[in-house]
């Protein structure tokens, strides 16, 4: 345990980079993860099958898999090569979080009265400005909570990185592990503790959004 | 047509004799060395002891490395794993009376070590588990039996070559190992991986710039892709190689202690280092001198 204390350095530096990975691939998500929620619900039949084939593709594939094809398969292809291994990790867990990210603002934009994108049509907007100021919007507010549940799961996933070349904190955990293995319990409740922080951030902020669109609506 | 038939025939005779022969070859020889199983390991032991309770099984459960090859290594269609480690393992094994057959491998990786030698998942730990003082705390470590230490696997073209150089590059092993915390504490971006075949594809593809571990390890990559890459750096830590045993039965130190004396004396010990870590054209060494059981 004294060795986490006097290197406590280093587990912050580890939970920075897994803090830097979750907030670069949820961004990522977030805007990819838009698209293709406007995408499937879209008029245009050839974007629709582009993103519900995305979609069901990455939502069932493991990310370990996809983190596989990332560091391993592309730059073997010639893809991704010379490229730092934080965008490696941002590129895999942001793909993949995108999936899960269109499918619960899908599921908002389903919520949007159908009267609401109707009226819009009628005064005259095209799909872009009806999905910009009126679906959209309310379709965010409605999916705060599984969007939340969407960010919680993928800061978790972040650790899925750890066996691919990213020092964050679950690899920085093992190393503790190996080093101090007459205290392996102790280090995983400080590396658990790191992980509830980080989670109950994203909690408090989803809650914090809720209530004041909730007082907006 | 009657010539052509048996032509034929000939053909399948031939073929199928040509396949029962690579049958032979495959089934009476793991290309380890033979050891002499004892017969009347039963009656040695004292009984309560846990190697009486042992050899009265007829079986033990030996944890090994299986993705270090020369170490221990089993691919994916072979029925036991080769190298130095689980030689040894054989080695104590007969000493139980129990053939090398009736062991059971169980796959160990650096993370379970201690917990399955604490959780009786295994009775034995040989898996290139180099002895310290914090698990010498938890576990027993009796040994060592060899001794290795850490360099450098990089591209036959590339500029490092002395350890210095490696400040400022990116260098990969295995997740949570102690050689990562080593290159680190050198300045090194550590490069963790889940084993070291991924860690060695990321040298040859060049997205690393070198990877690190015990040197017996490396020479059997290299030995593997003898143009593409090579080992260097002299030796810059030092790891003993230490038998783990659970402290539930403080008793098997002293076994497992004069056991390996008497294969480094027998000639046993330098064999199973020949046909195994051997092969990557490094002389065979001196056995090393085991720490005393308290």
């Amino acid at each position: 345990m004294d060795d986490v204390f006097s290197h406590f350095d280093l587990v912050l530096k580890a939970f920075w980079l897994t803090i830097q990975l979750a907030v670069l691939s949820g961004l990522t998500a977030m805007v990819l993860g838009t698209a293709l929620a406007a995408m499937r619900v879209g008029p245009i039949a050839v974007l629709r099958g582009v993103a519900s084939t995305y979609v069901t593709l990455v939502r069932n594939t493991p990310l370990l898999v996809i983190c596989i094809f990332v560091f391993f398969a592309a730059p073997n292809l010639g893809v991704l090569t010379g490229t730092p291994f934080l965008v490696k990790g941002v590129v895999a867990v942001g793909l993949y979080t995108a999936a899960f990210v269109a499918e619960a603002l899908r599921s908002g934009v389903n919520a949007v009265d159908l009267g609401q994108a109707e009226a819009a049509r009628a005064v005259g907007m095209t799909f872009g400005q009806n999905m910009r100021h009126v679906v959209l919007p309310q379709a965010f507010r409605a999916s705060v909570p599984p969007l939340a549940s969407t960010l919680i799961a993928m800061t978790k996933n972040t650790s899925v990185v750890a066996v691919f070349g990213l020092m964050e904190a679950t690899a920085r955990m093992r190393y503790f592990v190996n080093r101090n293995a007459d205290d392996t319990i102790a280090i995983f409740i400080v590396f658990a503790i790191g992980y509830i922080i980080l989670v109950e951030l994203i909690s408090l902020a989803a809650v914090g959004l809720e209530r004041r669109w909730k007082a907006a609506r | 047509m009657r010539l052509t038939r048996l032509k034929v025939a000939a053909a399948a005779v031939l073929v199928a004799s040509t396949l029962a022969a690579c049958g032979d070859a495959g089934s009476d020889d793991d290309g380890g060395i033979d050891v002499d199983v004892r017969d009347d390991a039963t009656s040695q032991f004292d009984e309560g002891t846990r190697m009486r309770e042992l050899a009265d099984a007829g079986t033990i459960k030996i944890g090994v490395k299986f993705d270090q090859p020369g170490i221990g290594f089993k691919g994916a269609t072979d029925d036991r794993p080769a190298g130095f480690d689980p030689e040894i393992g054989k080695i104590l094994a007969a000493d139980l009376g129990i053939d090398a057959d009736k062991i059971e491998w169980v796959e160990t990786i650096s993370a379970n070590r201690e917990s399955f030698l604490q959780q009786g998942e295994v009775d034995l730990v040989i898996a290139s588990y180099s002895i310290t003082d914090d698990r010498r705390k938890v576990v027993g470590q009796a040994g060592p039996y060899y001794v290795t230490g850490q360099q450098l696997l990089v591209k036959s073209d590339s500029t490092i070559e002395s350890l210095a150089d490696v400040k400022g590059t990116e260098v990969c092993s295995v997740t949570g190992s102690t050689s990562l915390d080593n290159i680190e504490a050198e300045g090194a971006t550590p490069r963790g991986f889940d084993t070291y075949s991924e860690c060695v594809d990321q040298v040859l593809n060049g997205t690393v710039d070198a990877m690190t571990t015990d040197g017996a390890i490396l020479l059997g990559y290299a030995a593997e892709h003898p143009d593409d890459l090579k080992v260097v750096v002299d030796p810059f830590s030092e790891e003993r190689y230490g038998v783990g045993y659970s402290l539930d039965h403080p008793e098997m130190c002293q076994w497992i202690t004069d056991t390996l004396k008497a294969a480094q004396d027998d000639g046993k010990w330098g064999e199973a280092f020949e046909v195994t870590l051997g092969k990557s054209g490094v002389d065979t060494p001196e056995p090393p001198e085991m720490d005393a059981c308290s």
